[in-house]
């Protein structure tokens, strides 16, 4: 029974015909293509994107160097150097991210106790030339203050799972 | 023996031990913070509660003592509930700063509560805050709210340390750890203390906020400061000594360092480390290259002995050097055909030289101190000289020891001493005489011909009759005893003494290779060639010195003649690890690696040969001294240079590292006497120095620690004098007086201290602002200054500004920002 039919297929073109069904039903389905940079695809608020760090409201960032994120980066990715500051605080003097080195994992978000290191939203960026993708502290910082509202929305609506 | 049993597994223990102690044998890790097994039972965190069969309730393990047959279960349903209560009540005002705290990642509380607390805590209200209190430049207590009241560091200061210089003060929620009012801690201990703390409200100021203990690697090394030879761990973090913590040695220094070698390790930092070769041409000091430097160094070598012939030139190292670097020293004159070469720079009287059966040691194991039960100190700053070892002291008195002490000085010892015989310097062998005498009439033996005609005092006596009623002796020649004028009289007399108790004598070693040195042959006896001994090099002058790591106006016994020597040297070259003074009169200086940088050996002063390896890379171009001094004899066409490691080079100074043979104290041929009294005739006004070196400024890598610097101990010298004295002189505590020595004067503040005998003066050595002064021993005159120049109206301003000019005119030195401040304390608290 099976002889049979497979030699009827062989020139009834059914193959053929099946391919062009689905290719048929995709034609009037409804498009789901994105046109980018135009349209944006919706983004998750636990999206791992381009790091910041955060300031509280008051302006005082809000890292205190504990060094936790460059204990547990598995890249190896971020470089912490410590000192105190004049009022006695514990502050960083260097925080830098090798965005080369980095696989968006988010540890360093989760292991941050005071929410000052965050990976936003943002996944557009580009370096020209070496280095242009080592982010210092300012430019994290700068990151962090542009970003904050979205930010802060995205914890605030992450809050409730951690 | 008792047998128990400890969560089913059988032990065996003797009686008088408790739980705690049959976990430990059990191999059963019972919780703990206020248990610490150096120090007694406070029972105090309740955190080790154990299930005790038959016990209505739990018990502290630390605290029960184990009893046959009883039954202890650590991991129960009640032992678990006990814990994990006490160990929320323990977070209730601990606060929830592990990510700021420098005790992170290696807290006793975190690793506690993650394996024993609860997961969460019940309490929401609000924690405790206590305020932050100074208590000096070595402890940070800026966190006091993260105390848990464990006292670890009150009983330490108690039993260890000798003096309780924190404690408990308040009760219940308000109960804070404090020092005395105001007062700072002062120990030279203090630093354990940090060790000690359970959490992270005792931490290191130097140390605070540079790395987190994950990052640091721990590298094993060995103390280049005291003759302990204390084990250290050097904690490394970027090829940068970040901090030293000890490495557990009951033999040495059991879990102990002093603050000395834990905070020295900031001069290893310092600014002036020399980084490159350095020449001085036309007057300019230029910085040159390795071959260049070397090259200029054999040259100058060559002529000097081609033009004057091999004796001119000498060699002078610090007993802190490594033994690699002393025998290579010693084989590269020799091998030049001079035997000058010595690094006992302190050292006076060498009359025992060559006449001494073996090096000199301390004549028993380190350990043994614990357990003599009568003690004779001679000339000795016990406990700054040798904190770990005034430690050992304090246990054994602690234990029924009966400590004697002769000495210039009645420094506090911080324990209780049985007899002291505080005399003059000139007076100390005739002090010995009598004890010797005493004591051959407490044994009924005739006494020694030389000691006939001398008196007993009463104190003598009473010391020869401790001595003669004890067991288990110990006769102990300190620093100042070896570095006295009669030093080689006053080691018979010891060694008569100790023959007498049964035992044999020994000397604290003054440095890190004050053993090593001898057995490296660094001595002007030790080898073939044969030459002048430390003093003999400065007192005559000769035309070339090679220093290594010597700072002749600090480390010589008598820096004026040193100084003298070395400026009309035609050639003076410094091995160095710092730019220092030696700019003034050397003509290159080598920059060479401290003990962090270099491989090498250190010979303790009971004969333990301890070999250590670099924990980082040598800064800049620094290099090891042992390989500058082995290109140094290729280049000097010296034999027997080719060593390719530092080990190859110690196993040619001690083969097999056996050193038992080569150590023996006795001394043969050495005459006491005639006249015992010494240099006790006194003229008139001329009063006698007694020179102490202060605990940090012993060598060149204390002297440029930053926080060291800062302690009340480093604080720049006063003149110490008994009232009686001052009273002669028409001065009061406070003064500023003229100490003038040989061709010198200088001016220092002026305290009465009833420690000093009468005829004595305490001018300490070693320090920039006494640099200029002649010998460690001998007279010295002391005047008042005169008012009417107006140089005293305000005596501790004039003081201060006086000193610290002449401080940073003598060596160029930096005093720490508050060094006045410090030094107008000590006038205040005398």
């Amino acid at each position: 029974m099976e002889k049979i039919t497979n030699f009827f297929k062989t020139f009834l073109l059914y193959e053929l015909v099946k391919g062009m069904a689905l290719t048929g039903r995709y034609f009037f389905a409804r498009k789901i293509t994105v046109q980018y940079p135009e349209e944006k695809t919706p983004q998750s608020f636990r999206f791992r994107g381009l790091h910041a760090q955060r300031r509280y409201a008051n302006g005082e960032e809000r890292c205190i160097g504990c060094k936790l994120c460059e204990a547990v980066c598995p890249a190896l990715a971020i470089k912490i150097e410590v000192a105190e500051r004049e009022d006695g605080t514990r502050r960083t003097t260097q925080y830098d991210i090798d965005l080369t080195k980095c696989i968006f994992c988010g540890f360093c978000e989760e292991s941050c106790p005071v929410d000052a290191i965050v990976e936003t939203r943002m996944f557009e960026y580009h370096g020209e030339k070496p280095g242009d993708l080592y982010y210092t502290k300012p430019m994290l910082l700068a990151m962090g203050d542009k970003h904050e509202e979205q930010i802060a929305k995205d914890r605030a609506a992450d809050a409730k799972y951690r | 023996m008792i047998n128990i049993e400890i969560d089913g597994k059988l032990v065996e223990i003797g009686r008088g031990s408790t739980v705690m102690d049959a976990a430990h044998k059990a191999g059963v890790h019972i919780p703990h913070f206020c248990y610490h097994k150096k120090l007694s039972i406070a029972a105090s965190c309740r955190m080790c509660l154990v299930e005790v069969e038959k016990a209505p309730k739990p018990l502290p393990a630390c605290a029960t003592p184990a009893a046959d047959g009883m039954k202890v279960h650590t991991r129960s349903e009640l032992a678990v509930k006990a814990q994990q209560g006490v160990m929320e009540f323990l977070l209730i005002n601990h606060p929830l700063d592990c990510p700021v705290c420098d005790q992170g990642g290696e807290c006793q509380l975190q690793d506690v509560a993650m394996g024993y607390g609860a997961p969460a805590s019940r309490y929401s209200e609000e924690k405790r805050i206590v305020m932050h209190k100074d208590i000096g430049a070595l402890i940070s207590t800026k966190e006091m709210s993260r105390c848990i009241h464990c006292t670890r560091c009150v009983r330490f200061g108690q039993e260890i340390g000798g003096m309780m210089e924190l404690g408990l003060a308040y009760r219940g929620e308000h109960a804070e750890i404090m020092s005395f009012v105001n007062s700072l801690v002062d120990s030279e201990l203090s630093g354990n203390m940090i060790d000690l703390c359970p959490v992270g409200a005792l931490t290191s100021k130097p140390f605070r906020y540079t790395a987190r203990s994950w990052e640091l690697s721990r590298r094993k090394s060995v103390s280049p400061h005291d003759g302990l030879g204390s084990n250290l761990a050097v904690q490394v973090k970027n090829g940068k000594v970040m901090r030293v913590t000890p490495i557990e040695n009951e033999a040495v220094n059991e879990c102990w360092i002093s603050d000395k070698d834990r905070f020295s390790y900031e001069g290893l930092n310092a600014p002036e480390r020399l980084t490159k070769p350095m020449l001085k041409q036309d007057g300019k000091w230029l910085e040159v290259e390795w071959p260049v430097a070397l090259e200029y160094v054999a040259n100058g070598l060559r002529c000097v002995i081609e033009n004057n012939g091999a004796g001119q030139v000498a060699a002078l190292a610090t007993p802190h050097s490594t033994l690699e670097e002393l025998y290579l020293l010693q084989k590269l004159m020799r091998g030049l055909g001079s035997g000058n070469v010595d690094f006992r720079l302190r050292q006076s009287d060498f009359s025992a030289d060559a006449k001494q059966a073996g090096a000199p040691w301390l004549g028993m194991p380190v350990a043994e101190i614990n357990s003599r039960d009568r003690l004779l100190i001679v000339g000795s700053f016990l406990r700054k000289d040798h904190p770990l070892l005034a430690q050992r002291v304090r246990q054994a008195v602690k234990k029924g020891a009966q400590a004697n002490i002769v000495h210039a000085s009645d420094d506090d010892l911080l324990m209780p001493v049985a007899n002291k015989a505080i005399v003059a310097p000139g007076e100390l062998v005739n002090q010995l005489a009598q004890i010797l005498k005493a004591l051959a009439a407490e044994k009924q033996v005739a006494p020694d011909a030389s000691v006939q005609g001398i008196e007993v005092g009463g104190v003598a006596a009473a010391i020869a009759k401790s001595l003669a009623s004890g067991e288990r002796a110990a006769v102990l020649l300190g620093n100042f005893a070896q570095q006295h004028p009669q030093a080689a009289q006053l080691a018979v007399l010891a060694e008569r003494i100790a023959a007498l108790c049964g035992v044999s004598f020994g000397f604290l070693g003054e440095a890190a290779n004050s053993v090593g040195g001898y057995l490296a042959g660094a001595v002007p006896f030790g080898g073939a060639v044969q030459g002048m001994n430390a003093a003999q090099m400065v007192a005559s002058p000769r035309k070339a010195y090679v220093l290594l790591n010597v700072e002749p106006e600090l480390d010589m016994h008598d820096p004026q003649q040193a100084m003298a020597a070395m400026r009309a040297a035609d050639m003076v070259v410094a091995l160095s690890a710092y730019k220092h003074h030696a700019t003034d009169y050397a003509d290159v200086l080598l920059p060479i690696a401290p003990f962090t940088e270099t491989s090498g050996t250190f010979v303790n002063t009971e004969g333990l040969v301890q070999s250590f390896k670099g924990a980082v890379k040598p800064l800049g171009e620094t290099r090891p001294a042992w390989k500058v001094l082995r290109v140094l004899g290729n280049l000097l066409d010296v034999s027997g240079f080719d060593y390719d490691t530092s080990e190859a080079v110690r196993d040619e100074a001690l083969p097999g590292q056996n050193v038992v043979d080569k150590l023996n104290n006795h001394i043969e041929g050495v005459h006491v006497g005639p006249d015992l009294s010494g240099q006790g005739v006194r003229m008139n006004s001329l009063l006698q120095r007694v020179a102490d070196v202060p605990i940090y400024s012993t060598d060149a890598v204390v002297r440029r620690a930053a926080s060291l610097q800062k302690t009340h101990d480093a604080a720049t010298p006063c003149v110490l004098m008994h009232g009686s004295e001052l009273q002669k002189l028409g001065v009061q505590s406070g003064d500023a007086v003229k100490v003038s020595q040989g061709n010198a004067s200088i001016r220092l503040t002026v305290q009465a201290n009833d420690i000093m005998p009468a005829g004595t003066v305490r001018v300490a050595a070693g320090h920039p602002a006494t640099a200029e002064l002649g010998a460690m021993f001998g007279t010295i005159t002391v005047e008042p200054i005169d008012i009417t120049t107006g140089h005293s109206t305000d005596k501790t301003t004039s003081h201060s500004t006086g000193s610290a000019n002449n401080t940073d005119q003598v060596a160029g030195y930096k005093l720490p920002k508050d060094g006045n401040q410090v030094a107008g304390q000590t006038g205040e608290r005398a």
